[in-house]
């Protein structure tokens, strides 16, 4: 899932100077699950403004409403009848929700709250990390199921750089050497073999921004529209 | 004019570079005086490329420097400052410019050095840089693009024998000799025993390794590395001869050190070879070497 969390509010106070009604939009579904932008937070988040303008004698008006996703187009049609009625939305949602919000209200100013971290996992209660870059030529199969591309800082494909130690990395001494992750699991899977083959570079032409999909089954129907 | 390092490589029985590390600023005073000092008591110069990420004068315009004042350059080329139509290029360059060694290596991480907000490059690891140097000598890109006038270098790459755990670290030694990497510098050993397990596996192959000195100046150099440079391991005893010198005087026992560990490597035939590294204490190499006994 996409991993964010919520700016500092000093930071949010300061988008939203000037403006005396805001309506913060959450989103129910990555960043419910992270603790950052569900509706429990949008409704902390709310209170919070509401509570600090009131502190400084300034009129504010703050309502939140939670959609299901803001990276979907039927669930942002449910904010039509709001969104007009307020000076600023302030989207819980990462930083693809926000742009899809503000894509689909282009009359409306629409701040982030978040900040988008990464695509990640939960590994505990409140805690989670990164496993995948979304570098669009998965070679999960050859590394044990271990990423080099996002768990190595410098996303080496062949084999630990010298700065392995002990089993940990240079760059942070608490988090594990990918390379090593990847030797140990192969090694228990009796599949080392799979690290003699020198891995190619990256074709990071498949990265190019912005990344665009369609589906096989509806290629047609896109190209066809494209025509009409 | 020094002799091409590959030939020197290739005829004698035990060869000696040392390093020399580019200035920040463009005041090159004390580095042409390292450059003058070592140049014709070593059979290459190593000049690092904004080494522990800290940003320098180039290592191409450094391996320049030396080849006006005679000396033989080995250029480092790391793959966290540069995308592979930079490295390329600057191979390129390199080549016209009279450079023909290269030693290959991934590079520090940025958040070491002195600007951890820039963006790492990393386009390229090691294997595919050594790869890549193996292409243009064939006078083909890495994108199979055939060019005018190919590059003739003499390719280099790192290990450390030293890490743990070590096959891993071995596999990609093999890798790196397949991937074209003709010798070896590794990372600093002091512990000889261990490094001649290292030997066992380098010798199945067919390349010149060179055995990587650092200068200890003081016993808390040493456990400081011990905790925190990866693949540097100073055995006890060593570190009690450093703490035993009178003070001030721990670096003369750390000279002694070095050229000990340089004669037995040389004497045993252990490696083909050793790279010094006195970083920061370049004036101090000859010393090193005459106590090795070269």
């Amino acid at each position: 899932m996409i991993v964010a969390e919520r700016k500092p509010l000093d930071e949010i106070e300061a988008m939203l100077e000037g403006f005396q009604r805001v309506l913060v939009v959450g989103c129910g579904t990555c960043v419910a699950v992270c603790m950052a932008g569900g509706e429990k937070e949008v409704e902390l988040l709310a209170a919070e403004l509401r509570m600090k303008a009131k502190l400084r004698g300034q009129p504010r008006v703050v309502d939140e409403i939670t959609v299901t996703r803001q990276c979907d187009k039927e669930y942002l049609e449910q904010l039509a009848k709001y969104v007009d009625q307020y000076d600023v939305v302030l989207s819980a949602g990462c930083g693809a929700g926000v742009q899809f919000l503000a894509e689909r209200y282009d009359a409306a100013l629409v701040l982030p709250a978040l900040n988008t971290r990464f695509i990640g996992v939960a590994e505990g209660p409140g805690q989670w990390s990164q496993r995948c870059m979304a570098c669009s030529d998965c070679i999960l199969d050859q590394t044990g199921g271990i990423c080099p591309m996002t768990i190595c800082p410098k996303n080496v494909l062949n084999g630990p750089c010298g700065g392995t130690n002990h089993g940990k990395c240079e760059v942070d001494g608490e988090k594990d050497c990918a390379w090593t992750l990847i030797f140990r699991k192969l090694e228990k899977l009796g599949r080392l073999d799979y690290l003699r083959k020198i891995q190619p570079p990256k074709d990071y032409s498949r990265m190019t921004k912005p990344g665009r999909f369609t589906h096989a089954a509806f290629e047609q129907a896109d190209d066809q529209e494209g025509v009409s | 004019m020094a002799a091409a390092f590959r030939d020197v490589a290739a005829q004698k029985d035990f060869v000696v570079t040392a390093e020399v590390g580019p200035p920040k600023g463009t005041d090159v005073s004390t580095l042409v005086h390292h450059i003058e000092l070592l140049k014709d008591k070593v059979d290459g110069l190593n000049v690092t490329d904004n080494q522990s990420s800290v940003m320098r004068i180039s290592s191409l315009a450094v391996c320049r420097l030396i080849l006006d004042h005679g000396g033989e350059p080995i250029l480092q080329l790391t793959c966290r400052d540069r995308n592979r139509l930079a490295l390329q290029s600057e191979l390129l360059s390199a080549s016209v410019l009279g450079v023909q060694n290269v030693l290959c290596l991934t590079g520090d991480y940025v958040s070491v050095g002195d600007h951890p907000q820039a963006k790492p490059v990393f386009d390229l690891d090691s294997v595919q840089l050594l790869q890549t140097v193996g292409l243009l000598n064939q006078g083909k890109d890495l994108a199979d693009n055939a060019m005018q006038g190919a590059t003739d270098f003499f390719a280099g790459a790192v290990v450390t024998p030293e890490a743990d755990p070590i096959e891993p670290q071995l596999m990609k030694f093999d890798k790196k000799v397949a991937a074209g990497a003709r010798f070896f510098q590794t990372q600093a050993i002091y512990d000889l025993e261990s490094f001649k397990r290292f030997m066992d596996h380098a010798r199945k192959h067919d390349v010149k390794v060179m055995a990587g000195i650092v200068l200890l100046v003081s016993a808390g150099m040493a456990r400081y590395m011990n905790k925190n440079v990866p693949g540097i391991f100073v055995p006890d005893p060593l570190i009690q001869e450093l703490a035993a010198a009178p003070k001030g005087k721990a670096i003369e026992v750390g000279i002694r050190i070095a050229g000990r560990m340089i004669r037995q490597l040389r004497e045993e035939k252990v490696c083909d070879g050793v790279h010094v590294m006195a970083i920061g204490k370049e004036d101090r190499v000859p010393e090193i070497l005459a106590e090795g006994g070269i």
